[in-house]
């Protein structure tokens, strides 16, 4: 269990330091997100009342598209300099690398969700009539939720023609309950007339079922031939 | 009742487009196979 | 062998002509939708035969991947084509039954929606088989048919869940079930069944000589390279 952790920790730690150092990804990333927002403002300008209703499907559509776009270069450092076959030769299990990507990918993210977030409530007047803090478990269980099928069907994605669109293709059916579970949460916790319990109780159920089984059949993917 | 009647043509119509486009690949198939031996 | 399928066929079509008469004459009509309610002997044994067949994609994803049996890999590719097929036949006639009963053709009714979920999952997985080197189909497909086949109690779940919060008018059957009408689908669901089981048949004939001519073309294409070296 050691080496998996240490391993995990150890890719993980790479990632970060190599995009802390480099910044490309997340500069693009952030120009992106806010792109997003903003197209999102232009497109649909609702009322105070109306905007509460929607603003949870909206804020997390924007989210979906700005994790593809992270996600979609999750594998590229990887596959540019044969990591992938390194990995597959060392005794170094597989999980870790995964986890190590899961978790990068979560990390940044967030960060991205972080900095979104306050823009939109500012341009559609946000103010959650329920309870606030439940956004808290239902954004994180959610983000993970995209994020750790979002990377397992990346790895998927790099061996088919057209890697770009195969990612959304594999993510986006797989992700409807959780999605939706998502949605329903923020809209209840900004309007206040439902309980958000329930939704985030599916996506806690939801992200132990899909963990566990990119975990299972990881090892799987990297080594199809 | 015109929609009962859309209801099941539109089932049939569904299931043997699907069986014409098995047999158009069976075709295509086939001459492959053709082409192949002439060679 | 070769006898069984004409004889299969015959008795397949005599069963389904058999069927839509008990559909169209026997079954009692319904009082409130009316004659329309007949809809529903398609519409329903379509969705039941669609989820058998995907239940036969796992079983044989998993086979796969613990067997790496290539025919196991075969029934994955056959099944779920074949049950897209009648999952979109209950999709095309469930609007064509809400229309007249609703005035719309789309109510975003529950299990239509989650049928709409499960549709979705599995066009996915026949674009991942189109799109991947061929060689790496089989395992890539095998996962990705477990995940969509977990992921279709999830869709159910949390619609069902989403309909009893905004509730929105149900196509379908409201309650109870006539036991004449319920052996009239029955009947269907049987005629279906073996129409299921006949295209799947001829299916997996044609997933047989395409795969064969993919290997006779991959070793030409191979001894062509080496014959030129």
């Amino acid at each position: 269990m050691s080496a998996l952790s240490s391993v995990t920790a150890a890719t993980l730690a790479k990632d970060l330091r190599l995009e802390w150092r480099s910044k490309d990804a997340i500069n693009s990333m952030l120009f992106f997100s806010l792109l997003v927002v903003v197209i999102f403002s232009f497109s649909f300008n609702p009322t105070a009342e109306e905007s509460r209703q929607i603003a949870g499907g909206l804020v997390w559509v924007a989210f979906l598209f700005a994790a593809v776009v992270a996600l979609n270069q999750t594998w590229a450092r990887e596959l540019r300099n044969q990591v992938l076959d390194a990995y597959r030769v060392s005794p170094a299990p597989a999980v870790a690398l995964f986890l190590a990507k899961a978790i990068g990918n979560f990390i940044f993210v967030s960060v991205l969700e972080a900095l979104m977030m306050p823009l939109f409530v500012v341009f559609y007047s946000l103010r959650a009539l329920g309870p606030a803090w439940q956004l808290i478990p239902a954004a994180a269980l959610g983000t993970w939720a995209l994020v750790v099928n979002g990377t397992f069907f990346a790895a998927i994605s790099i061996r088919t023609r057209s890697r770009e669109i195969m990612l959304p293709l594999l993510l986006f059916p797989i992700s409807v309950p959780a999605l939706l579970g998502m949605v329903e949460a923020t809209s209840s916790i900004l309007t206040g007339e439902y309980s958000a319990k329930f939704w985030i109780v599916l996506l806690a159920v939801y992200d132990v079922v899909f963990t566990t089984a990119c975990l299972i059949l990881f090892e799987t993917v990297l080594n199809a031939e | 009742m015109k929609y009962l009647y859309a209801a099941y043509a539109a089932t049939w119509l569904i299931h043997i487009g699907y069986l014409s486009s098995l047999v158009a690949r069976y075709r295509r198939l086939q001459r492959e196979i053709e082409e192949a031996r002439k060679k | 062998m070769k006898r069984a399928f004409p004889i299969f066929a015959l008795i397949t079509a005599g069963l389904l002509s058999f069927a839509l008469y008990q559909a169209l004459v026997v079954a009692p009509t319904e009082q409130t939708m009316g004659d329309v309610q007949r809809i529903f002997y398609y519409h329903v044994p379509s969705a039941w035969t669609a989820f058998i067949l995907f239940f036969t994609n796992l079983v044989a994803s998993i086979v796969y991947l613990v067997r790496r049996n290539l025919k196991a890999d075969a029934v994955a590719v056959v099944s779920a084509e074949v049950g897209l097929v009648f999952l979109t036949v209950n999709l095309v006639t469930g609007p064509i039954w809400a229309r007249p009963v609703w005035g719309i053709w789309w109510t975003w009714d529950w299990r239509l929606t989650s049928t709409l979920g499960v549709w979705v999952i599995y066009v996915s997985y026949l674009m991942l088989r189109r799109f991947s080197a061929s060689t790496q189909t089989p395992v890539l497909a095998s996962v990705m048919g477990i995940f969509g086949a977990a992921c279709v109690p999830f869709v159910y779940f949390s619609i069902w869940y989403f309909r009893t919060q905004h509730p929105s008018p149900v196509i379908g059957r409201g309650g109870e079930l006539d036991p004449r009408m319920a052996h009239v689908l029955l009947i269907n669901w049987l005629a279906f069944s073996c129409f299921a089981f006949l295209v799947c048949w001829s299916r997996y004939r044609l997933e047989r000589v395409r795969r064969e001519v993919e290997e006779t073309q991959a070793l030409e294409a191979l001894l062509e390279t080496r014959s030129v070296r």
